[in-house]
């Protein structure tokens, strides 16, 4: 079921509706059974999929928490008894049986996304490099399996670490990980973060529904108004490489960083304002990402959940592993200290890219764009004392013209990137984006080459309005915080921007006949 | 919630679905000029005489049947509820729908429809539905005929189907904004220009002469509801050679109507003793008749109804009699601008495809 189908706006407006009214208790198992109609909706097959993550991810937090009660009551009835070493030891080893347990599950999901999502991958690449002619497997890929599998394994070792308490319901840690509007596109949510106001109940609120209501409805704005609008010329940019080329390339750079911001943040605000409408949080998965000054925080900025994702759950246990820091130490004393250091630091980053590019996709123009952004990061990273010796020198860090320069300057470099994305083929992304230093071609943007893209005169001014309107929304949101909580307190205003952006979705919106209805871009990670 | 904030979401519902409704009227082709047949089922609901014979079917009765001519010939008072590729189901609902207003005493449907056995085309579709009012009635009728890319909400909420005409408006979206014209005389398409029939290229072999079941299911509910209903179904075929009707399709609808004990005509083989002269009564080589064509049909297709139905004479009602004369008024006015247009151009500008083709003047 689309975000963007008649049949998902009815389906959440009925569930709106039967949320609110239901006795409270009822709630959460309501929205348990909705995802699973959702689901089963997609394929009833995916069913099986989810409740395996489910069950395993239930199962090893319920024999976590075994353990961990179990040492309690024994640490507590022995206090006297036991010496240091004992406890210590103890201890020791009901770590190694919670290890074990996570490891189980862990290698279970991550054996079940691999095989599911890599496996013609692996195939396609052995066929590469050794001409074998494998033929490709034909497996089912649940939807959204990347996001709740991560979601997931989340859950697991935050319960293995302690930071949350293990979740004794098996039905409630299936709503964490197949709560329908996540499923999509993420976030990939927490549970300590997700739970709490996933299962209390909920009162109905007319600011805490209507501000659900507004972010839906801009969700909506940015999918259909903008991302559904110029995917046509994007396409046609992409599909032809032999006529576009050159200028055309770096129109489809930029005309794909509209589309994907506004694809993947429309995608996200409906997620949220679903959830925020339900009463439920969950956390910003973007936050201004045109805005960010540097690649680095423009990765703070975008998708924010994977990103702090790989951070937690790979970066950091990997640079704290003993091997690493047996690494480290060995790096420190043969390569000396300058040098030494950065090599456990870029190791860990370079394994971080180099799974969140596998992530995105298997195949190895997401590993190139994943990689390339390491590279990226990592040569802005070495150059940042220079920059700042710089900075210093000149005295523009800081200035309002500085700034833009700079924001500007993230966005090219991310979109240039991105072309890996784009044209999803490495040899072709290199040729053409190389053909924009060859090919001068600019009399496209005055001779109605742009006509010719698919969209018409009207369809470039409905997505410059647009844009416009982003733009404004953004630049007020950045200088002056959310705009949502401040336009509220305009009753007038507030529904009066509602009734607007809805006709505006209606009217302007790419979609019905005449339109190819498109799935989200993030969908398919 | 405060009262206010209460009567703030109340104002804005209501000037939203305003707009929206007012945006619906604007974006919906209006069908006025080159194209009509779009228009053609909403007119039923304006035409206030009584009618004892409704036509049901496509272009074979909509272009081939002067409603205009029955009254003078006859005092018989009709309507033509038909559209372009009007489907049988199509035919059945607007039949059903029609009996919400009146119970006439014939139904008569053209048989050509039976050869679709499944949807056929968004376009036409939309405009044999579009007019329909909105009832439960429509919405079956809608979903019996959707294309695979169709939906039904688009069906009840034209605006979502229409939406993007907002960069496509003319003169025409606002000047018939809230009325509209008739394009047809009692859902009689006229036009008098003449192009003489031409060769037809043979008719292709069939895989399979059947008749497709579902088609045949619909016929069936048609006769069903017309007997629920006291009315006599007549079907017919009309006098056209193209498209091809073929003699083991006229056999099974033969079949059809010998066991529901119904009156079949194919007025093929009777063109030359209605008098139907092809050199001159038809204006696109044949495919549809002309004014002189469809004047000649009804006048044949008259005497039977009247020799074999009691029907009335409205010539000798009064009050319809009233409502007929402007009806015949109009019928002879469209036939006299259309001679104007022949005299000055050659040719009929603002009818068909060359309306299409040129766009108003």
């Amino acid at each position: 079921m689309l975000f963007t189908s008649y049949g998902f706006i009815a389906f959440i407006a009925i569930l709106f509706v039967v949320y609110y009214i239901v006795p409270k208790k009822w709630q959460w198992p309501l929205l348990l059974m909705a995802s699973g109609v959702f689901y089963w909706i997609a394929d009833p097959r995916f069913i099986i999929f989810i409740c395996v993550t489910s069950l395993s991810a239930w199962g090893s937090g319920v024999l976590m928490g075994r353990i961990n009660d179990a040492q309690d009551l024994y640490l507590k009835e022995n206090k006297e008894t036991l010496s240091k070493e004992e406890k210590k030891a103890y201890k020791a080893s009901n770590k190694k049986r919670k290890w074990h347990i996570l490891l189980g599950c862990l290698i279970l999901n991550i054996g079940i996304l691999s095989v599911t999502k890599y496996t013609n991958f692996v195939i396609n690449s052995i066929n590469d490099v050794a001409h074998t002619g494998l033929k490709n497997v034909d497996l089912i890929i649940p939807m959204g399996i990347s996001f709740y599998t991560f979601q997931t394994m989340s859950y697991i070792i935050d319960a293995y670490r302690g930071t949350v308490k293990p979740e004794r319901n098996p039905f409630k840690v299936l709503l964490f990980t197949s709560f329908f509007p996540q499923l999509v596109q993420g976030p990939i949510n927490r549970f300590g973060d997700l739970s709490k106001s996933l299962y209390e109940p909920h009162r109905f609120s007319e600011k805490v529904f209507s501000t659900g209501l507004m972010r839906i409805l801009w969700g909506y704005f940015k999918k259909l108004v903008v991302a559904d609008r110029i995917i046509v010329a994007v396409t046609a940019l992409i599909q032809d490489t032999d006529s576009y080329r050159g200028a055309y390339v770096f129109v489809a750079m930029f005309f794909y960083a509209f589309e994907l911001y506004c694809d993947f943040t429309g995608g996200i605000d409906i997620t949220i304002g679903i959830a925020q409408a339900l009463g439920i949080n969950m956390k910003e998965n973007f936050i201004l990402p045109y805005f960010s000054k540097d690649i680095k925080e423009y990765w703070n900025r975008w998708h924010i959940s994977m990103g702090s994702w790989f951070t937690d759950y790979i970066f950091y246990p990997l640079s704290v592993s003993p091997r690493m820091l047996k690494l480290s130490k060995w790096s420190r004393e043969h390569l000396g200290k300058v040098i030494g250091k950065r090599v456990t630091v870029y190791l860990a980053a370079f394994i971080v890219w180099f799974t969140t590019g596998l992530w995105h996709g298997a195949a190895w123009n997401f590993i190139v764009w994943g990689l390339m952004n390491f590279v990226v990061i990592m040569i802005s990273q070495e150059l940042s004392l220079l920059y700042d010796k710089f900075h210093k020198k000149f005295g523009f860090k800081g200035k309002a013209w500085y700034s833009v320069w700079e924001i500007i300057r993230t966005i090219f470099l991310m979109s240039l990137i991105r072309m890996f994305d784009c044209y999803r083929n490495v040899p072709m992304t290199f040729k053409m984006v190389g053909s924009m230093l060859t090919s001068f071609n600019l009399k496209i943007f005055t001779d109605g080459s742009l006509l010719k893209l698919g969209l018409n005169k009207y369809d470039y001014w409905v997505l410059l309005a647009a844009l416009v309107i982003i733009l404004s929304v953004s630049i007020y949101k950045y200088r002056k915080g959310e705009v949502r909580s401040k336009l509220y307190e305009k009753p007038w205003l507030w529904y009066g921007a509602m009734s607007a952006m809805f006709i505006a979705i209606i009217v302007f919106g790419a979609y019905g006949i005449g339109y190819d209805s498109t799935q989200f871009i993030y969908n398919q990670f | 919630m405060t009262k206010k904030r209460a009567f703030i979401i109340v104002f804005y519902i209501v000037l939203t679905v305003a707009v929206l409704w007012f945006l619906q009227r604007l974006f919906m082709p209006k069908y006025q000029y080159g194209i009509v047949e779009g228009a053609m089922a909403a007119e039923y609901y304006e035409a206030d005489e009584p009618h004892e014979v409704l036509f049901v079917g496509d272009c074979e009765v909509y272009e081939a049947v002067s409603p205009v001519t029955l009254y003078e010939e006859y005092g018989i008072s009709s309507y033509i509820r038909g559209s372009a590729q009007q489907l049988v189901w199509q035919s059945y609902y607007l039949l059903e729908d029609a009996l919400k207003y009146e119970t006439p005493k014939v139904v008569v449907f053209n048989v050509l429809a039976l050869k679709y056995d499944e949807p056929q085309s968004e376009s036409y579709n939309r405009m044999t539905l579009d007019g329909m009012r909105l009832s439960m009635t429509k919405i079956r009728a809608v979903e019996e005929s959707m294309t695979d890319d169709e939906k039904l909400i688009e069906y009840i909420f034209p605006i979502l189907r229409y939406h993007s005409r907002w960069s496509d408006l003319d003169s025409d979206d606002w000047d018939y904004l809230w009325d509209r014209d008739k394009v047809t005389h009692n859902g009689y398409y006229m036009r008098i220009d003449i192009k003489p029939e031409a060769e037809f290229p043979d008719p292709p072999l069939l895989a399979d002469y059947k008749l497709g079941d579902n088609a045949m299911y619909w016929l069936s509910k048609m006769a069903d509801l017309c007997e629920e209903n006291g009315i006599e179904l007549v079907l017919i075929k009309s006098p056209i050679l193209f498209p091809h009707w073929y003699d083991q399709w006229d056999d099974q609808v033969r079949a059809f109507a010998e066991s529901r004990d119904l009156t079949y005509i194919n007025f093929i083989d009777d063109r030359d003793a209605m008098g139907l002269d092809m050199t001159r009564d038809t204006y696109d080589a044949g495919l549809h008749l002309n004014k002189t064509g469809a004047e000649t049909f009804a006048r044949y297709l008259g005497a039977i109804l009247n020799e074999n139905y009691d029907l009335t004479d409205y010539r000798e009602v009064p009050e319809v009699a009233q409502q007929w004369e402007d009806i015949c008024e109009d019928y002879h006015d469209m036939a006299q601008a259309q001679y104007e247009e022949i005299i000055e151009y050659g040719y009929l500008r603002n009818w068909g495809s060359v309306a299409v083709q040129l766009g108003r003047p």
